[in-house]
């Protein structure tokens, strides 16, 4: 990649003995979308408060617009912006208050402020908002007024951890739509999510991290290419019967996982070999064909689901 | 980014810019902080100052408080502790509600904003807060006479920069405990009171058994009502003394405020 927005190289954050991120390396291209997926604990977090120009990393070296973000911090973190995972607006305040002060930080004018509060607003749908007190606002509202506070200084790159959690589907949509938005203007994302989907919507190219380390890095199609097969069959029989039948359907297919609820059986063509197993003489209870996703892969190459 | 950022300029002037949000959040409390930072030493003052004046006048005259009348001999020492409560307030909660509680100082450090900048910051607006009881406090202790407007004057700034010490060390302290419960019991009852009680207020620190004289030697309160005396009523402290005095509220001021920038730096890169 040339000239990347973002490079590290053996990145290491330790907490006392615990090692939270392990030797980490990854490249960010501009205006790429860029994800970092994996389950809680796996060091996502962590990364992106490094990336942030925040905490301090253990070892390995960190790029961020070619500056290092430990000597440079103000310098780079003038040209982010940063959507934690927990909300930190001020309560008390008004939604174009919070908008107004954190530009501010930025030494950014009155004028500018003011102009660019409007286009805020209404990017983030909260116009009829403007003058609530945000401990008043919904959480997909304080999620998308946490969002247009980290564009009030037009960042070059925005790091999002978890925009999504803890949101209703509905909120969920509404946000992925604006962040897709963001991504048509051009501006870099860098996020962290759980959700396998929502990994599929908005990032061109994600790494897959369980325990501290990166497990595979690849655009979600070619992971899925790569580490899963083309489609899925999901069968159950009832709690007690799946593992009964597990060992026969096993044979049946190029591999398979028995998950405590359900058997998934990866395949080229599902219908086929569900067709297959009732010729077999087994009756599932319920079953599902299904196109593979990013939560097979993280299966694949970690033996454990996503959100456990 | 074409937002116009001038990174230098933050550099420059960051801790003013949380400062004016920090003043922001306070102007939305102004009621109660006048409330409580007037009414309370007010409360004192009349019922002390006047009530138990009176007593003390009748046993002994001014004898015991180098001729000031005893009223304008614990107005310096109220005035001091209101800037001290004031900054308190200001330090202390605000630091706790922006490393735990809101986290609002992780949001300003995501920003070209400093950990440093962000203390001082806070500081800074506690000082405006202290200095603005402490000048309401005054205008009342003229009104109701009990200094004479002139060298008093000087009561102002010595009580904020009592307050100041105290505050610098405050801010430290927030920044640094984790379990706040505690803090917060252990300030109240075994910092806050004893200090008020045991500084000199009301009556003066050499009356006091020896053994129980330190806690007035190390507190900032002491220092500042001493200071406050001297200088609105010359109560007669040496030069010395006075010196002593400056001495050792600057140094606590700036210890303290060392120990705090370091502490938020720390804190906010884990």
């Amino acid at each position: 990649m040339s000239n990347p927005l973002i490079s590290a190289r053996g990145l290491t954050k330790k907490f006392g003995d615990f090692t939270a991120v392990d030797a980490v390396d990854f490249d960010v291209a501009k205006g790429e979308s860029f994800g970092l997926l994996g389950p809680n604990g796996a060091g996502k977090s962590t990364i992106m408060r490094v990336l942030a120009a925040t905490s301090q990393r253990t070892s390995g070296t960190v790029e961020i617009l070619g500056k290092d973000p430990e000597l440079f911090g103000p310098l780079v973190r003038a040209h982010l912006g940063v959507v934690p995972q927990q909300d930190n607006l001020d309560g008390e305040l008004t939604v174009t208050e919070n908008l107004y002060i954190y530009g501010r930080y930025f030494g950014l004018s009155k004028k500018f402020i003011s102009n660019k509060i409007e286009e805020l607003l209404e990017f983030a749908q909260l116009e009829e908002k403007r003058d609530v007190k945000v401990e008043a606002l919904s959480g997909g509202m304080k999620r998308r007024l946490t969002i247009a506070r980290g564009l009030v200084s037009e960042p070059d790159i925005l790091l999002l951890d978890e925009p999504t959690t803890g949101l209703d589907p509905q909120a969920r949509h509404i946000l992925w739509d604006r962040l897709f938005r963001l991504k048509e203007q051009g501006v870099t994302l860098v996020l962290t999510t759980h959700f396998m989907d929502e990994a599929e919507q908005l990032c061109d190219r994600l790494v897959v991290m369980d325990k501290g380390s990166i497990m595979a890095e690849g655009s979600p199609a070619s992971l899925i290419k790569q580490y899963s097969s083309k489609e899925v069959l999901e069968v159950r029989f009832g709690s007690d019967r799946n593992k009964e039948v597990a060992p026969q359907l096993a044979t049946m297919c190029e591999r398979m996982e028995t998950l405590p609820d359900r058997i998934l059986m990866y395949t080229e063509d599902g219908e086929k070999l569900l067709e297959k197993i009732t010729h077999a003489g087994m009756h599932a209870t319920t079953s599902l064909v299904r196109r593979s996703s990013l939560e097979d892969v993280f299966l694949r190459l970690t033996g454990r689901t996503l959100i456990e | 980014m074409n937002a116009g950022i001038d990174v230098p300029t933050i550099e420059r002037f960051g801790a003013l810019y949380i400062a004016s949000a920090r003043l922001k959040s306070m102007s939305k409390w102004r009621t109660i902080i006048a409330a409580v930072d007037i009414g309370n030493p007010l409360f004192y003052l009349i019922a002390v100052g006047i009530g138990i004046g009176v007593m003390v006048e009748q046993g002994s005259g001014t004898s015991g408080t180098n001729g000031i009348k005893y009223i304008a001999f614990i107005a310096p020492a109220l005035l001091a502790n209101t800037a001290i409560t004031g900054i308190m307030d200001e330090t202390v909660f605000p630091t706790i509600e922006g490393f735990k509680w809101r986290k609002l100082f992780f949001a300003q450090n995501s920003t070209p904003i400093t950990g440093r900048q962000i203390a001082l910051g806070v500081y800074l607006a506690a000082l405006c807060r202290a200095l603005f009881s402490v000048i309401v406090y005054y205008i009342l202790l003229l009104a109701f006479d009990v200094v004479n407007f002139g060298i008093s004057i000087l009561l102002v700034p010595i009580a904020v920069l009592g307050g100041g010490a105290f505050g610098a060390l405050m801010l430290f302290a927030a920044a640094k405990i984790e379990k706040e419960d505690q803090f917060f019991n252990i300030l109240g009852r075994l910092v806050i009171m004893p200090m008020f009680l045991f500084s000199g207020t009301f009556f003066p620190l050499s009356s006091m058994p020896i053994y129980l004289q330190p806690i007035g030697w190390i507190s900032p309160l002491w220092h500042a009502t001493e200071l406050g005396r001297e200088s609105a009523f010359n109560y007669g402290i040496s030069t010395t003394m006075v010196v002593v005095h400056l001495v050792f509220l600057f140094t606590l001021l700036v210890i303290g405020l060392v120990l705090a920038t370091r502490q938020f730096e720390r804190r906010l890169s884990k």
